[in-house]
């Protein structure tokens, strides 16, 4: 049986059982979500054969770095939104993003500075 | 003591403790990655030549030291381990325990696969004396692969706690325990971003 079989095999016995027990989320929805993994299981997986390809076309180090991080925060975003169900959800977790984010570029920013000031690159001197 | 609002969101932030603390978790973890893969780029261009010189030979790319496609089939594993523990959480919401078992199984058996592959990577480099001390590259390699493997060993032990003596709790509070699975996804799906980050990075770069 394949696996996309398997899964609705899996999901229609369960909707029976879930009508049973009145759960909060319909089986439709769940379904619905699962329709979702699948897609993006499936995008994933392209994007990491064309993350492969495109550095056998041996570009130059900045378009090479772009491409490739274009590709990775694609993905990852891919993977936060709907694997981590960050679509839809409270205010609270972006904040908490957020503010991470504003550290971790900061965090970003010293290192480059010391790369720059290493290199003998001055500011306000 | 009971830990409150493991089961209903908190009226004041609208989710559970548990997802928040699993959140704040994950911010340090970002702040960690974060820190690595800045030290990453520092050494990178501050680095005369890169890879550059290790063991008597001159490398002028990474994918000439590192086996770009193991890295992709692990690239691949880690993924797919992120699909199955999602569905095992699905099937939980859809009551369906035995079929949370299997995709929980299959998770754990692709995160070891996971490690076997590193394994296979790891042991290839020492055979021809890449050691870390070799080189910035192959010390920057191993501090980040070897620190994101540790995380893939936590995830391994956590999710087998799920899987065995954790899941007694699905016949005494099956909600609780669903959510449970979904902040062990939420950790595991970190770690599946942070190496569709350090993949490119370090193997194609």
């Amino acid at each position: 049986m394949s696996e996309s079989h398997a899964v609705e095999d899996a999901l229609q016995h369960s909707e029976e059982r879930f009508a049973e027990q009145g759960a909060e989320h319909s089986a439709e929805e769940v379904r619905k979500h699962v329709r979702t993994y699948l897609f993006i299981f499936g995008t994933l997986l392209v994007l990491t054969v064309v993350t492969v390809a495109v550095s056998y076309l041996h570009l130059s180090i900045v378009p090479a770095l772009i491409v490739a991080l274009l590709i990775a925060f694609f993905k990852g975003g891919l993977v936060a939104r709907h694997f981590m169900h960050l679509v839809g959800e409270k205010p609270l977790i972006f904040q908490f993003l957020i503010l991470t984010v504003v550290f971790v570029v900061f965090m970003f920013i010293l290192f480059i500075w010391a790369l720059l000031d290493q290199q003998g690159v001055r500011y306000g001197t | 003591m009971e830990i409150p609002y493991t089961v209903q969101p908190r009226p004041d932030t609208g989710v559970t403790n548990s997802k928040v603390g699993i959140w704040l978790f994950l911010a340090s973890e970002i702040m960690l990655f974060g820190g690595l893969f800045s030290a990453y780029v520092f050494l990178r261009l501050g680095a005369p030549e890169w890879p550059g010189s290790m063991a008597g030979h001159d490398y002028t790319s990474a994918s000439e030291i590192l086996s770009v496609p193991l890295a992709a089939l692990n690239t691949v594993i880690l993924i797919a381990s992120s699909m199955t523990i999602v569905m095992a959480w699905a099937s939980l919401m859809l009551k369906n325990f035995s079929r949370y078992k299997m995709y929980m199984g299959i998770t754990i058996a692709l995160s070891f696969g996971f490690l076997l592959v590193k394994g296979f990577e790891y042991a290839s480099k020492f055979e021809h004396g890449l050691f870390p001390s070799e080189s910035t590259f192959l010390g920057i390699y191993f501090v980040l692969t070897g620190i994101h493997a540790v995380h893939v060993i936590g995830g391994i032990v956590v999710n087998s706690y799920f899987l065995g003596p954790g899941s007694k709790m699905w016949k005494t509070n099956p909600q609780q325990f669903t959510n449970r699975i979904e902040i062990a996804g939420l950790y595991w799906h970190f770690v599946d971003i942070v190496w569709i980050f350090l993949f490119p990075t370090i193997y194609l770069l």
